[in-house]
């Protein structure tokens, strides 16, 4: 088992290494769609006001803009290395403090959400994997299909119509109560209530991939030679379900929430605007708007950074709960 | 079309597995649906959909307004209709856009292996990381978004889907007796590539194309919600957009377009169940 743990660290250390390239190749991507957009950035600093051409060729040279493309590349990529991705005109903050700050709000969103995906879709799958064909087993398949085709972002809308306009049980905007000011216990029930609906618009789709997922793993393990065995010794039915057929239902979760990051931060973006939930979403709704470009790749900047660390993250974890992965 | 799909001269026998599949049965007929109501829109849309007028925020029912107006007095109905163009015409080129790339790089990729592949597969890679949506986004915002550009950003950023099964396959199949014997008889590789390997390769080729014409409609329509499209063309996403800031006034403008997204999106994904229901007949899914 030394041995076995050696290898995973050696493991480790080499997926590190892969994600370094993939990192650097996100802030070329990034550097690429800068340096190709149209229109000049600082024409576009200057707006309508008249300038000297001498000062205009000042902020040339300040910014970098007069050297070639790749020695702007390197510059680029040494400021992006020092946390330096620029600053915001419309929110006077630099770009880096920004989007954390507003990071912070999606991952609660997403991480509430995807738990409660796993929860509901472990669940359902489960129920339709121990009576195949049954009405609910037919029903998981309905909503698996309504899963991939809903839009989040309308079924946001639909939840906002439903439990917010028509029945006025859940907020619909934001993530605290405006008018009331709640310490303590009461603000963090306040964010859990405003928590509920966009939660449950984003972890729909999820819900239904990880259901879909269960399914045919626990089918799959139900079939084995183990199963057979443990039933064979008496065991309670329940009791098989859980310790030999579930256990084989977690790698699918993982696989799902790990190679569906990048999309559940897509739908996140969607969702927050719906509910004008103070995240990166939101944010790059409104950079878009106010045409903030050095937010918009900040935002695509560290988003896709964090992709990075969590597939890594993710591989890690499968290799530690599959004894069969060899790495 | 079926003919070309299955392998070999296997087509009838595709098609008939294909109409066994109840989902896949329904997609297709979801999808007549859609191109019948994108063709005919002009003839049956009550209203023209650009078309303002003073009966603004009428519910569902209104005289001459089946399914109501917005906010602006356009006929939800009629834009409802002529929306299924925009989407079709995105869904449908995007995805042959993102199939044609996929299938050449991941045969390049999967023919030669050695460095080509490792290059590839690091593009591949990358393009997995950097989160779809928002890259579209960026790029939209940026370059503007036109029909055309639309197509070539959505198209361009699907295709590693594509390229990773090809490229799979033909890892597979290069060491086959019938490529060892189209080497022998002195064929260049791009023949054995096309002509030889390709046609074995096309059934889940096909799969993946229904399934990422339902991707790029849904990407289409999450880039028209978040006000970024061709503002010229009357989308579902727009719609949604424009159906936010009503939502306490006016439900019939996000309940409607919405369902259109979600019914073409189903059918297409449908559809891509049937055509592999019919292509992997070992498989009873």
């Amino acid at each position: 088992m030394a041995s076995g743990g050696l290898t995973l660290r050696r493991y480790a250390a080499g997926r590190l290494l892969q994600a370094a390239p993939l990192l650097l190749g996100v802030v070329v991507v990034n550097f690429l769609l800068i340096a190709l957009a149209p229109g000049d950035p600082v024409a576009t600093l200057l707006g309508e006001y008249p300038a000297p051409p001498e000062y205009v060729a000042r902020l040339r040279q300040e910014f970098g803009l007069d050297q070639p493309i790749p020695v702007r590349l390197a510059l680029y990529v040494w400021n992006v290395a020092r946390g330096n991705l620029g600053f915001s005109f419309a929110y006077r903050l630099p770009v880096a403090q920004l989007v954390v700050e507003r990071l912070v709000n999606t991952f609660l969103l997403m991480a509430t959400a995807l738990t409660l995906a796993a929860a509901l879709g472990v669940g359902l799958g489960v129920a339709a994997a121990r009576r195949p064909g049954s009405g609910l087993d037919a029903a998981s398949t309905g909503v698996s299909l309504a899963g991939y085709s809903i839009p989040d972002f309308w079924l946001a809308q639909l939840l906002v119509l439903l439990f917010a306009v028509a029945l006025g049980w859940l907020p619909a905007q934001g993530i605290r109560s405006v008018r009331e000011e709640y310490t303590g216990l009461a603000a963090a029930l306040d964010v859990g209530r405003h928590l509920i609906l966009p939660a449950l618009a984003l972890s729909f789709r999820y819900m239904a991939l990880i259901a879909r997922l269960t399914r045919a793993s626990m089918l799959e393990a139900m079939s084995q030679d183990f199963i057979l065995a443990a039933r064979a010794r008496g065991l309670p039915e329940r009791l098989v379900l859980v310790q030999h057929g579930l256990r084989n239902a977690a790698l699918p979760v993982v696989t799902v929430i790990g190679y569906n990051f990048a999309f559940v931060l897509a739908g996140s973006a969607l969702v927050e605007t719906v509910f004008g939930w103070p995240g990166v979403g939101r944010l790059l709704y409104d950079a878009i708007l106010q045409r903030d470009t050095p937010v918009l790749l900040g935002i695509l900047l560290m988003v896709s950074a964090t992709v990075v660390v969590v597939n890594l993250l993710v591989d890690l974890l499968y290799a530690v709960l599959d004894p069969r992965v060899r790495y | 079309m079926a003919a070309a799909v299955g392998p070999g001269r296997g087509g009838s026998e595709f098609w008939r597995r294909f109409r066994a599949s109840r989902p896949g049965v329904a997609g297709l007929g979801l999808v007549i649906l859609l191109a019948a109501t994108a063709l005919a829109a002009p003839l049956v849309a009550p209203h023209d959909p650009h078309a303002t007028s003073l009966v603004t925020l009428a519910a569902p029912g209104a005289p001459g307004h089946p399914l109501g107006t917005d906010n602006l007095g356009r006929d939800i109905a009629s834009g409802v209709l002529w929306g299924s163009r925009a989407s079709l015409v995105v869904g449908v080129c995007a995805a042959a856009t993102a199939i044609f790339l996929g299938v050449v790089i991941g045969a390049v990729a999967g023919f030669y292996g050695g460095w080509v592949d490792a290059l590839l597969s690091r593009v591949t890679e990358l393009f997995q990381v950097i989160p779809r949506f928002v890259l579209a986004l960026l790029v939209v915002a940026l370059f503007g978004g036109g029909l055309g550009k639309l197509i070539l950003v959505i198209g361009v950023l699907s295709w590693p889907q594509a390229a990773r099964v090809v490229r799979g396959q033909f890892l597979a199949l290069r060491g086959a007796a019938y490529v060892d014997a189209a080497r022998v008889l002195g064929l260049r590789d791009t023949r054995i590539i096309f002509s030889e390997i390709l046609p074995n390769v096309l059934a889940p080729v096909v799969v993946i194309a229904s399934l990422d014409v339902a991707g790029a409609i849904l990407l289409e329509a999450s880039l028209g919600f978040f006000g970024l499209g061709d503002p010229n063309l009357i989308s579902w996403g727009l719609m949604l957009n424009n159906a936010q800031a009503y939502l306490r006034q006016a439900w019939w403008m996000s309940v409607f377009p919405g369902l259109a997204i979600s019914l073409a999106v189903l059918g297409f994904n449908l559809l891509g169940d049937g055509l592999n229901d019919a292509a992997n007949p070992r498989l009873d899914a």
